[in-house]
C-alpha cells in the first residue's frame, strides 16, 4: 500500500465506522441472497453473514477485538430486541394459556435431551472434559450457556462458540425435520426450534410466522432459565454416574 | 420510534436492575421481557408505537448476532483440536432436541385434542 493508504487504513481501523459498517454491509448482502433464495433455510443470512465478515476480517488482518468496538453497536440491541419479544408473546397469550401443561412437559423433555445427548455422544467419541462441560449448555443464549459452563470446568469462549454453531445449525435443519416428521402446527415448530436453538432459531422463525416466532420465543427463555438452574445439579450427578 | 425505544430500554435496565438484585441466573433482559409481558397483559396490549418498533427489531433479529457469531474464528484452534466429538455431539444433540421436543408437544396437544372432543 501506498502511504497515504496505508495512513487511511490506520484512521479506518481505529474508528468503530468500519466495524460497524461492516456488519450492516455483510448482513445486507446476506439478506438480499436469502431473498433471492426464497428463504431457503440452507441461505441462513446469520451463517451467510458471519462467514462474510470473518473472510474480511481474514483477508485485511483486521483484529477482531478492534471489529468488535463498531459491531458493539448493533450487539447492544439484543438487550432490548429480547425485550421486545414481550409482545408477540403476548399477541399468543390466549394460545399460550391454553396450551401450558403440554408446553411445560415438552419443554422439561426437551431441554434435557439437549444437554444429556450433547454430553453423551462427546463422552462416546472421547471429548474432554473440559469440553464436555461447554458443550452441555448449547441450546440456549449465549450470557447463560458461558455463566452455566464456566463453574462446571468448562470453557466460556468454547461454549459460546458451541451456542452460535447451534443456533446456525437448528436453523438450517429444522424446516426439513419438520417436514419429514409432518409437523405443520407454527406453534409447535417454533417452540421446538426456540428450545433448540434459542435466538438464531428464534429469528428463523419470526420470518416464517409471527406465531412461531412468540413460541420460540417462549422456549427459548424458559429453557434459558431451566438449564441455569438445572445443569449446574445433573452433570456433576452424571459424572458420578459414569465414573469419570 | 424513539419513544417505545425509551420504553424497551427502561425495562431492560429494570430487568437488570432486578437480576443483580436478586442473583437470578438468568440475563436482565430476560427479566425485562418478563416484565414488560405483565406489564402488556395488565394494560390489555401494546400501543401502535411499540408494536411497529418491536416487529422491525424482530424481523432483522439474525442481524444483531453477527457480532458475537463472527467471535467464533478466535476459536478455530479449541475447534480443530476435537472437532470429531464436537461436530458429532453439536449435529445429533441438535437435531435429537429438535425432534423429541417437537413429537411430544405434537403428541401431548393431540391427545388433549381428542380428550376434548371425546366429551359429551
Amino acid at each position: 500500500m501506498t502511504p497515504r493508504l496505508t495512513e487511511l487504513w490506520v484512521y479506518l481501523s481505529a474508528s468503530p465506522l468500519l466495524g460497524l459498517t461492516l456488519t450492516l454491509v455483510a448482513y445486507q448482502a446476506a439478506h438480499w441472497l436469502y431473498k433471492r433464495a426464497g428463504y431457503h433455510p440452507l441461505a441462513n443470512p446469520v451463517m451467510i453473514a458471519i462467514t462474510i465478515v470473518t473472510a474480511v476480517l481474514f483477508l485485511s488482518g483486521m483484529d477482531y477485538r478492534a471489529y468488535f468496538d463498531g459491531a458493539q453497536f448493533v450487539h447492544f440491541l439484543l438487550g432490548p430486541a429480547t425485550v421486545a419479544l414481550a409482545i408477540p408473546l403476548h399477541a399468543q397469550w390466549p394460545r399460550l394459556k391454553a396450551m401450558a401443561g403440554p408446553l411445560v412437559i415438552a419443554l422439561v423433555v426437551g431441554s434435557l435431551t439437549a444437554a444429556l445427548s450433547a454430553y453423551g455422544i462427546g463422552a462416546l467419541l472421547g471429548a474432554s472434559r473440559p469440553t464436555l462441560m461447554s458443550l452441555a449448555p448449547k441450546s440456549v443464549t449465549t450470557p447463560i450457556a458461558m455463566a452455566v459452563a464456566e463453574p462446571l470446568g468448562g470453557l466460556p469462549a468454547l461454549a459460546a462458540a458451541m451456542v452460535i454453531l447451534t443456533g446456525v445449525l437448528g436453523a438450517i435443519c429444522g424446516p426439513y425435520l419438520y417436514r419429514w416428521l409432518r409437523i405443520g402446527d407454527h406453534a409447535i415448530r417454533g417452540f421446538a426450534i426456540g428450545l433448540a436453538s434459542h435466538g438464531i432459531g428464534t429469528a428463523r422463525a419470526f420470518q416464517v410466522s409471527e406465531q412461531a416466532g412468540a413460541f420460540a420465543a417462549l422456549a427459548m427463555g424458559l429453557n434459558g432459565l431451566l438449564t441455569a438452574l438445572s445443569l449446574p445439579w445433573i452433570m456433576p450427578w452424571l459424572e458420578r454416574l459414569g465414573g469419570r | 420510534m424513539i419513544a417505545a425505544l425509551t420504553l424497551l430500554l427502561v425495562f431492560q435496565l429494570v430487568g437488570e436492575v432486578v437480576a443483580r438484585a436478586l442473583g437470578l441466573p438468568v440475563p436482565g433482559p430476560v427479566i425485562g421481557m418478563a416484565l414488560l409481558f405483565a406489564a402488556l397483559l395488565l394494560r390489555g396490549g401494546p400501543g401502535e408505537n411499540l408494536r411497529q418498533t418491536a416487529g422491525t427489531l424482530l424481523q432483522h433479529l439474525s442481524l444483531l448476532f453477527i457480532p458475537a457469531g463472527a467471535g467464533i474464528m478466535l476459536y478455530g484452534d479449541l475447534i480443530a483440536a476435537e472437532w470429531l466429538p464436537l461436530a458429532a455431539a453439536l449435529v445429533g444433540s441438535t437435531l435429537l432436541a429438535i425432534i423429541v421436543t417437537a413429537l411430544v408437544l405434537d403428541a401431548l396437544v393431540k391427545r388433549r385434542k381428542a380428550g376434548e372432543d371425546a366429551l359429551p
